[in-house]
């Protein structure tokens, strides 16, 4: 029989799905040259622009204070996160299967191991980008490092930089919610 | 006695100066005038106009009401700013059966019609000098397309739009012997002949071609416009000169009482020519054609054209009998009326197409020129228009009734009522206006808010700057009773017509980059990786990236004197309003200017050894300065090897 609490996580696993659809995080952009705005769309598995050629403006921006360029190929996270959702999704569909609550409660605590994996890498990449600057770049401010904030808002030179979660961020969180709940009710179901 | 008179002329002179002081700036318009045409820093016209730039050949980007000057799109004439005309894709936009001519006369722009409103996709415009019709894309705001007409000899008539831009028209403003041929010029009435030109527009892609001609008698063809609604099948083309003189115009074309309107149905005209009516004829002239994707023009040329005589083609033209030598014809709204501007004519006659249509089925002819029926004056007019200034010209409407007449010789704009013809305004020009501008007003649906006067001299109005002055354009506000005057502004060239269409329609489809993706450019790099230098014989190919701030390669050796180096450089920006400049010293071409994602080629012969330092020439980013390189230029017999990086 298919209680509330199974419906619950099976609803918190599917969710998972839509990262594939929509990005996780965003970094925007703004500054005099750019009134309307420029940034980056972090998605699963790849980066992508706001406006469909901003990675590539970022890029030619970010060469004047001797930034890496950023290359979604070259970053293997972005390869290997999409699999981890497929086994989040499973693991999800599984333990709403099965009939012990101790399944959801450890789904929801792996779930919550790999987002803070995640988080830290996500400020690891951003402290790389920001610290591992060319020595020949144009622009040399002393002291100055590039990194955006995980979340927030920081001016760098003339970028007025923001770091939020995007959509997939939200529904992470609202599967989470889903996971929790479900394992609550299930305990009560008893 | 003395001191009281010197008193009395002192009061005398300083209250007429407060007077005129005071009519001045009622002229010149109040503080609401002001608000009217005030755009905020930021905030946004909001038309559009396209003005002729009638001898710089070029076409003005103008924002209303601000009156503020945007863009010159190169059309006729060549421009160093931009390598138009000088590099090696654009060249061929230039090329005619008479050799690449790199100047023109641009006369009246024409925007693309959709059931008889401007649709925003095209802006035609007439080369009046070397016949040519040019075809400008709204989304980039460049020429796309010239082609030439042949048989002409001074494309003036032109290039009016059909209610939904089947045709552009074409008429000969001066007739010559067709084919064109060594004969005495007093054989003219025995061997000039006129002609007018229907040329297809592609509903999909725009491309012109020549369809059709009409073979007509040696009179000056001066203006046109395509009737609407009810008479959307016909174009209405005037003339002067039907005494056919060919020395001393002035006096010896001015002399009969009336000369003639064309009417023509081209709907017939396609049925004559399908019928096989039409005589293929040999005449050459050039097509040319901006590929998009390839960056690069594509001329044609071509060898026949298909010529229609009235004699062959019952129905096909009429002439209606107009006063004194007309210079515009004009359709109102409805497509009804058809005003003529008979510039030496002390009335504005007014013709009615159903009227026309009418005395065409009863047959009230009083004669016929080579075999074109007249029809009868009182037959066809609709009403005079009396006391409408002297030299009336062209006429424009406001969709509500109204029509305004531009009246050269008395300098004023008259606006008068369709149906009653009487007078009920009038507004001074400053000075000698000639065409005269309503946004969308030679269409179905005016945007009547302004009309604009196009103004032949500016004498006192502006800063003076020696014998050359500008043209003008006048802002009139047209939406109360009275037309009140807003803004002078000075034009581009000599602003013949213009054309004006709401803004928000062409904004949505502004083209902001050209995509690397899609650069089909034959000699494009799209990435630095590839940048290189090749030598084939005497040609030296150099393939170049430009993006912020460097050139890749910026060191060029082994170039030597008597070479053909071929710059062909690619904008790897991907963002707009990043434009890279091309320049080096010496170059006897032009500089290049090269808009993002387009590839552009200027041909350098270096004639001296040295080293020729090139640089971008549009300020293009914060290291803008540093964005430069060196080329190496060795004698001809030297054996410096080809080197870059």
């Amino acid at each position: 029989m298919i209680t509330i609490s199974k419906l619950l996580m099976i609803f918190s696993a599917i969710i998972l799905l839509s990262l594939m659809f929509v990005p996780i995080w965003n970094i925007d952009l703004n500054a005099p040259q750019y009134p309307e705005g420029i940034g980056l769309r972090i998605w699963i598995s790849e980066i992508t622009g706001k406006n469909e050629f901003d990675l590539h403006n970022i890029n030619k921006l970010n060469h004047y204070i001797g930034m890496k360029t950023i290359e979604p190929d070259d970053i293997p996270e972005l390869k290997i996160m999409p699999y981890i959702v497929w086994g989040l999704i499973i693991l999800g569909l599984i333990s709403a299967l099965i009939k012990k609550r101790t399944f959801v409660l450890s789904w929801i605590i792996i779930l919550l191991i790999i987002l803070s994996i995640g988080l830290y890498d996500f400020y690891m990449w951003e402290y790389d980008y920001g610290h591992d600057l060319d020595k020949h770049a144009p622009i040399k401010v002393p002291g100055m490092v590039y990194q955006p904030p995980l979340i927030g808002t920081k001016q760098l030179l003339n970028m007025e930089t923001t770091s939020s979660p995007a959509a997939g961020s939200y529904l992470i969180g609202l599967s989470m919610l889903l996971a929790v709940t479900s394992y609550y009710i299930s305990g009560k179901e008893k | 006695m003395k001191i009281k008179i010197i008193f009395a002329l002192a009061i005398t002179v300083f209250s007429s100066a407060i007077l005129y002081n005071c009519s001045q700036s009622n002229n010149l318009g109040s503080d609401d005038a002001a608000k009217k045409v005030y755009v905020a820093p930021g905030d946004k016209d909001e038309f559009y106009a396209f003005m002729s730039g009638g001898f710089s050949g070029h076409v003005s980007v103008y924002g209303l009401p601000s009156g503020r000057l945007f863009k010159v799109i190169n059309v006729f004439a060549q421009s160093p700013e931009t390598g138009y005309g000088y590099s090696e894709e654009s060249k061929g936009m230039l090329q005619t059966s008479l050799g690449f001519i790199p100047w023109d006369d641009a006369h009246h722009p024409e925007l693309s019609q959709t059931d008889g409103v401007p649709d925003g996709r095209w802006l035609f415009i007439n080369a009046n000098n070397t016949p040519r019709i040019a075809r400008l894309n709204l989304s980039s705001f460049e020429t796309e397309e010239i082609i030439e007409i042949p048989n002409s000899g001074g494309n003036h008539g032109s290039p009016f739009v059909t209610e939904n831009t089947e045709y552009c028209v074409a008429s000969t403003r001066f007739s010559v012997p067709i084919p064109n041929r060594d004969v005495e010029i007093s054989s003219y009435k025995e061997n000039f002949k006129g002609s007018i030109s229907f040329i297809k527009v592609d509903p999909k892609s725009g491309k012109l071609n020549l369809a059709f001609q009409i073979l007509v008698p040696g009179f000056n063809y001066d203006l046109a416009h395509a009737g609407k609604g009810p008479s959307k099948d016909w174009c209405f083309f005037t003339s002067y000169n039907s005494e056919q003189a060919n020395s001393l115009l002035e006096i010896n074309a001015s002399q009969n009482d009336k000369d003639f309107v064309a009417a023509i149905n081209w709907k017939a005209a396609e049925k004559f020519v399908a019928e096989g009516k039409g005589k293929s004829m040999p005449a050459e002239y050039f097509s040319n054609y901006f590929d998009e994707e390839k960056q690069q023009s594509v001329s044609n040329k071509k060898t026949s054209v298909i010529v229609l005589n009235p004699k062959d083609c019952p129905g096909l033209i009429y002439y209606l009998p107009t006063p004194k030598s007309p210079h515009g014809v004009d359709v109102d709204p409805s497509g009804e009326y058809i005003v003529a501007g008979g510039k030496l004519a002390t009335v504005i006659p007014v013709h009615s197409f159903s009227k026309m249509i009418a005395a065409i089925d009863k047959k009230d002819f009083i004669g016929n020129i080579d075999g074109i029926p007249i029809i009868k004056y009182e037959s066809v007019i609709a009403g005079e228009v009396q006391d409408p200034g002297l030299g009336p010209l062209h006429t424009e409407f406001d969709g509500k009734g109204y029509a305004y007449t531009s009246a050269f010789i008395s300098s004023e704009i008259v606006k008068w009522k369709l149906g009653t013809w009487e007078v009920v305004d009038r507004i001074p020009t400053y000075y000698s206006i000639g065409h005269l501008m309503i946004p969308g007003g030679d269409s179905k649906n005016p945007w009547g808010k302004y009309v604009i006067a196009l103004n032949k001299i500016t004498k006192d109005r502006y800063l003076p700057t020696g014998p050359e002055l500008t043209q003008s354009a006048q802002l009139i506000d047209i939406t109360g009773d009275k037309m009140k005057l807003l803004l002078d502004f000075p034009t581009i060239g000599e602003p013949h017509y213009a054309q004006a269409i709401p803004a928000e329609i062409l904004i949505k489809n502004n083209k902001r980059i050209y995509e690397l993706e899609k650069n089909k450019n034959s000699n494009a790099v799209l990435s630095e990786k590839n940048a290189r230098v090749e030598r084939k014989g005497k040609d030296v190919h150099v393939y170049m990236t430009a993006t912020r701030s460097h050139f890749k390669p910026d060191n060029i050796e082994g170039i030597k004197v008597g070479d053909n180096v071929y710059f062909h450089i690619t904008n790897l920006e991907q963002d707009w309003d990043i434009p890279h400049g091309f320049a080096v010293k010496g170059l006897r071409n032009s500089e290049l200017l090269i808009m993002p994602g387009q590839t552009k080629t200027i041909l350098w012969k270096p004639e001296q050894v040295g080293i020729f330092p090139f640089y971008c020439s549009d300020f293009c980013s914060a290291l803008h300065q540093e964005m430069s390189g060196y080329a190496r230029v060795s004698q001809t017999s030297s054996n410096v090897a080809l080197k870059f990086n």
